[in-house]
């Protein structure tokens, strides 16, 4: 395999502004906020901060684009160049802190591939015709649902956009996109390219700014057919509320998780061990669907703990530029103290602190990687979501109880098993409430599979062709 | 048929069309198998002519049974569990029609060029309707490779169900001259969109831009193997594909005649899969409520194109009474202001008939039309000193059972004949053990809806003649086929 080319660690931010129309705008209010780099703690610039006067009206700037020629729309995505990856990769780690070489290996390829398979599904998506009772010939339209409003997060920026504008566009629709106010910077690189690539004026406008301000505005906007939106359940009520509460526009949410990783003692334990620590810590413990709660099966509990404390032990923290980095800091100093907070709670409700447990450095937001053993259901650190560097083991005895206490949870997003047993893994993997569930891996994605969550994890699915679902509207 | 594009809303426009290449050069004419080229086994080889000058542009291996068994094991070993084109991720599959698509684009003037002196074909046809089709039917079907879904299926009993949708294995694919490089693509985009292997055997007319997707296909970067093309003639290398007992599959364009040999073949050798897509006598259906101009232009177009060599082509054009004398009197104005000459040419507008064969068989139904009492409006004979071209002709007061009305002549020779009511029209646009495509033109929805339904045919038209794109299916009903493809 080619090594991976070299990044600019100070690339040059040349967007940094709103887009809207192909156009760059300040924002109304002439406000700018700025985006910090979490290795260091500084500020990598000002971006221009978008709040409701720049989502407003938008409608009249989106042109018919739903007349162009399905195959064509196809054909025009963005980030087909190497040369525009590598920057891409580089700004996202800077942006965010992932290290360069997954942003590159990992984030870059999923965005380009993601992109790739959208478009080939513009010209496909059938509708179909019906034979009704009675002399009526009856057809069913697969439309675009309309204007777009897209709410996404800062853990994997660059993905996130490609996860969101991907089914949007191929399905005929136009997008506004508020950007994580963490990491705002590839979203706007990408909208460049959107440009370049030959998309009309106003089919994706892209607004930087906050939660509460812009991502407000949209949710409660009266001429945005549909609200697509990924980050904390918290946040996720407040969208939903929103979207009734104003024009009841469609609602799609990807939210919060605590993913039960069931360890069989019959599991592979090598294996196993390698894949409960990356189901944890990559993306420094920063993904929805990261394996909180490891249930081990009580035959190999001592040895799984051990291991698995060993491995979280030789974790490289450093420099997220540096090839040899395995874990970057957390995004911003609020994550950073949240989960600070996390693991002293279990400090104090009685879990054994095992390895980690403090800042990683004296400067930007690292924390050691973190397990704690002998955790307990009822403990915060098993039931809340910590989003950090953080690993907590838990021990069971028989199947049925640990996919009792594997559901006990309001989330339902992932779930995995370890198993070589054929039968263990198709009773477990078909008892889990889960959207989708690993069996002896985890942490597969495709841009061609369902991802989603049951209950308070979210609503709908997004990739594969179940995601083009929640983008059309069925006229009959 | 230029796109329709709006200053706010940019659709593709064609491209502009350039000069054909001066002194193409063929590099290509050996049999390509595993990504090499090969002679024939037995040595031998054969001409490929110039229709437009009855010159010979070069000559190619003549691959024979030897041959086909040798593309045959290629495309077997290339199959293999575990190979890399058995183990390839899907989206991968995607990636490398993709790639061909850009290559196609890239080398699209000399694939044009090619087409033109080997097949007959107007250079603007070739340049903008044939590559623009190939084009976009490898990229719609790279689209594809990864969106195959097979399903779980909630069986009764305690069992996980689920299907695969896995690749038949080797496919044999016989494509024909009338459109050389599109229907190499229609074949073996989607069998390669769908994990499989294949050997092809062009028409010994019209070898030479196959052949020339085999070097792209090379430099694409599909694994040996994966692609296999054995030029050669039908009773030879045809039939070896058709008889053999380790090909899986066999998909055939060309006539009815040899369908049903290759079916038979298929019956007698290992029962392989058979789809079929073969030739048609479509009816094209006119109303008085037409819009006449419209009508008279899609029916000239539909009937002409391409000198008439097409399975799709409306050679029985139903005209209903009241409207029939002043579309006759249309369509013989239109087919009047027609330039033949050498397809190369600009302002030529139409080029040869493939070959002697073809030109001899169109001349002998324009003398039964003759006979049998149709009335000649124009045309009716060859014309020219050199290369196969015969006038456009235009035949009226055709009945159902002259030979003109019943056999499928695939040269520039309409039929026009007149209707009275819906009725009838159905029941004569149906009588025919053809079933291919039809049209009616109308602006009366339930007219429409009723042709819809009523017609026999793989593909019905409303008020247009001849829409084809990658996104619809297209096949025969009756004699016309077995299948569909795209």
């Amino acid at each position: 395999a080619s090594p991976i080319p070299a990044p600019n660690p100070r690339p040059d931010i040349a967007y940094s502004k709103i887009f809207i129309n192909n156009e760059w705008h300040d924002a109304v209010s002439k406000k700018t906020f700025p985006t910090i780099n979490p290795a260091t703690g500084e500020v990598i610039c000002q971006v221009a901060e978008g709040d409701k006067v720049n989502a407003v009206g938008l409608r009249w700037v989106c042109s018919p684009w739903e007349q162009v020629q399905r195959g064509w729309r196809g054909r025009h995505h963005p980030m087909s160049h190497l040369g525009s990856s590598v920057f891409a990769a580089a700004l996202e780690t800077l942006d965010n802190g992932k290290p360069y070489a997954i942003s590159y290996l990992v984030d870059l390829d999923m965005v380009v591939k993601c992109l790739r398979y959208f478009a080939g599904w513009s010209d496909k998506f059938h509708g179909k015709t019906i034979p009704l009772d009675g002399d009526f010939f009856c057809y069913t339209r697969h439309e675009p649902v309309g204007v777009c409003g897209q709410i996404i997060p800062w853990n994997f920026p660059l993905l996130m956009q490609a996860w969101k504008l991907g089914p949007a566009l191929a399905t005929g629709n136009v997008v506004v996109m508020k950007v994580a106010e963490q990491t705002p910077l590839t979203a706007l690189y990408v909208a460049s390219l959107i440009k370049e690539a030959g998309f009309p004026p106003g089919v994706v406008n892209i607004i930087p700014g906050y939660g509460t301000t812009a991502g407000a505005a949209i949710s409660s906007h009266m001429d945005v057919d549909k609200v697509a939106f990924t980050g904390s359940t918290e946040v996720g009520h407040l969208i939903q509320k929103a979207a009734a509460e104003s024009n009841l526009k469609r609602v799609t949410l990807e939210l919060g998780g605590k993913s039960p990783n069931i360890i069989m003692s019959d599991a592979d334990m090598d294996w196993a061990v390698d894949q409960a620590h990356f189901a944890l810590f990559f993306n420094q413990g920063q993904c929805c669907c990261a394996g909180s709660r490891t249930y081990v099966q009580e035959g190999i509990y001592n040895e799984f703990v051990e291991r698995s404390v060993e491995k979280a032990k030789a974790r490289v923290v450093g420099n997220p530029f540096d090839f040899k980095t395995e874990q970057g800091p957390q995004v911003d100093e609020e994550q950073f103290k949240k989960i600070l907070g996390y693991i002293s709670t279990g400090q104090r409700e009685g879990a054994k602190l095992l390895c980690g447990g403090s800042p990683a450095a004296d400067r930007g937001y690292f924390i050691q990687p973190t397990v704690f053993g002998d955790v307990q259901d009822s403990m915060t650190i098993a039931r809340e979501e910590i989003f950090g560097p953080v690993m907590q083991i838990l021990k069971f005895r028989t199947i049925e109880e640990v996919i009792e206490r594997a559901n006990d949870s309001k989330y339902g997003l992932a779930a995995a098993v370890f198993t070589r047993d054929l039968d263990k893994a198709n009773f477990v993997s078909q008892s889990l409430r889960a959207g989708t569930v690993w069996i002896n891996c985890y942490d597969v994605f495709g841009a061609q599979a369902p991802f989603g969550g049951y209950k308070a994890s979210g609503n709908g699915r997004e990739l594969g062709e179940y995601g083009l679902e929640a983008y059309v509207e069925v006229k009959n | 048929m230029k796109k329709q594009s709006s200053d706010s809303n940019p659709a593709p426009v064609m491209p502009a069309l350039p000069e054909p290449l001066k002194d193409l050069k063929i590099k290509y004419t050996k049999i390509f198998i595993d990504n090499e080229w090969h002679d024939s086994v037995s040595g031998k080889k054969f001409a490929v002519f110039n229709p437009a000058t009855e010159e010979k542009i070069c000559e190619v291996e003549e691959g024979d049974k030897a041959d086909v068994d040798k593309a045959v094991k290629a495309a077997r070993k290339a199959f293999e569990l575990g190979s890399t084109w058995r183990t390839m991720d899907a989206s991968e599959r995607g990636r490398l029609l993709n790639k061909l698509a850009d290559l196609v684009e890239r080398d699209r003037l000399i694939l044009a060029t090619m087409e033109t002196i080997d097949g007959g074909k107007l250079f603007s046809m070739a340049y903008l309707m044939d590559l623009g089709a190939c084009i976009k039917t490898l990229r719609y079907c790279a689209g594809w490779a990864d969106k195959i879904h097979g399903r779980t299926v909630p069986m009764d009993g305690n069992f996980f169900t689920f299907t695969r949708h896995e690749p038949i294995g080797v496919c044999g694919q016989i494509i024909p001259w009338n459109f050389p490089l599109v229907m190499f693509i229609w074949k073996i985009a989607p069998a390669l969109c769908c994990g499989n292997t294949v050997v092809v055997k062009p028409a010994e007319q019209t070898p030479l831009s196959a052949l020339y997707m085999g070097s792209l296909i090379k430099e694409a970067g599909f694994p040996p193997g994966v692609v296999n093309i054995v030029p050669g003639f039908g009773p030879t290398a045809g039939a070896a594909i058709s008889h053999h007992m380790d090909i899986d599959k066999v998909a055939f364009t060309g006539s009815t005649e040899v369908g049903k040999l290759i079916k038979e073949a298929a019956g007698k050798s290992n029962l392989k899969r058979v789809t079929l897509e073969l030739g048609g006598k479509s009816p094209n259906i006119i109303f008085a409520d037409a819009d006449l101009d419209a009508a008279v232009e899609f029916a000239h177009i539909g009937l002409f194109y391409h000198q008439g060599q097409c399975c799709i082509a409306g050679s029985r054009i139903f005209v209903e009474e009241p409207i029939y004398d002043e579309f006759v009197r249309r369509s013989i104005e239109r087919a009047k202001k027609y330039t033949l000459g050498d397809p190369l040419k600009p302002g030529v507008q139409q080029g040869p008939q493939i070959d002697k064969e073809q030109y001899k068989k169109i001349l002998e139904l324009i003398e039964s039309g003759k006979k049998e009492g149709a009335k000649l409006e124009c045309g009716g004979g060859p014309w020219g000193d050199k290369g196969y071209f015969i006038q456009p002709t235009v035949f009226s007061n055709v009945t159902d059972d002259m030979r003109i009305a019943k056999e499928e002549i695939f040269g520039p020779v309409q039929q026009i004949m007149k209707f009275k009511t819906i009725d009838e029209v159905i029941k004569r646009a149906n009588n025919t053990t053809y079933g291919l495509a039809a049209a009616v033109f109308t602006k009366d929805i339930d007219k429409a809806l009723t042709f819809a339904a009523a017609l026999q045919a793989g593909t019905v038209w409303v008020n247009c003649y001849s829409a084809l794109s990658a996104q619809c299916p297209f096949g025969g009903f009756k004699m016309s086929g077995n299948g569909r493809e795209m």
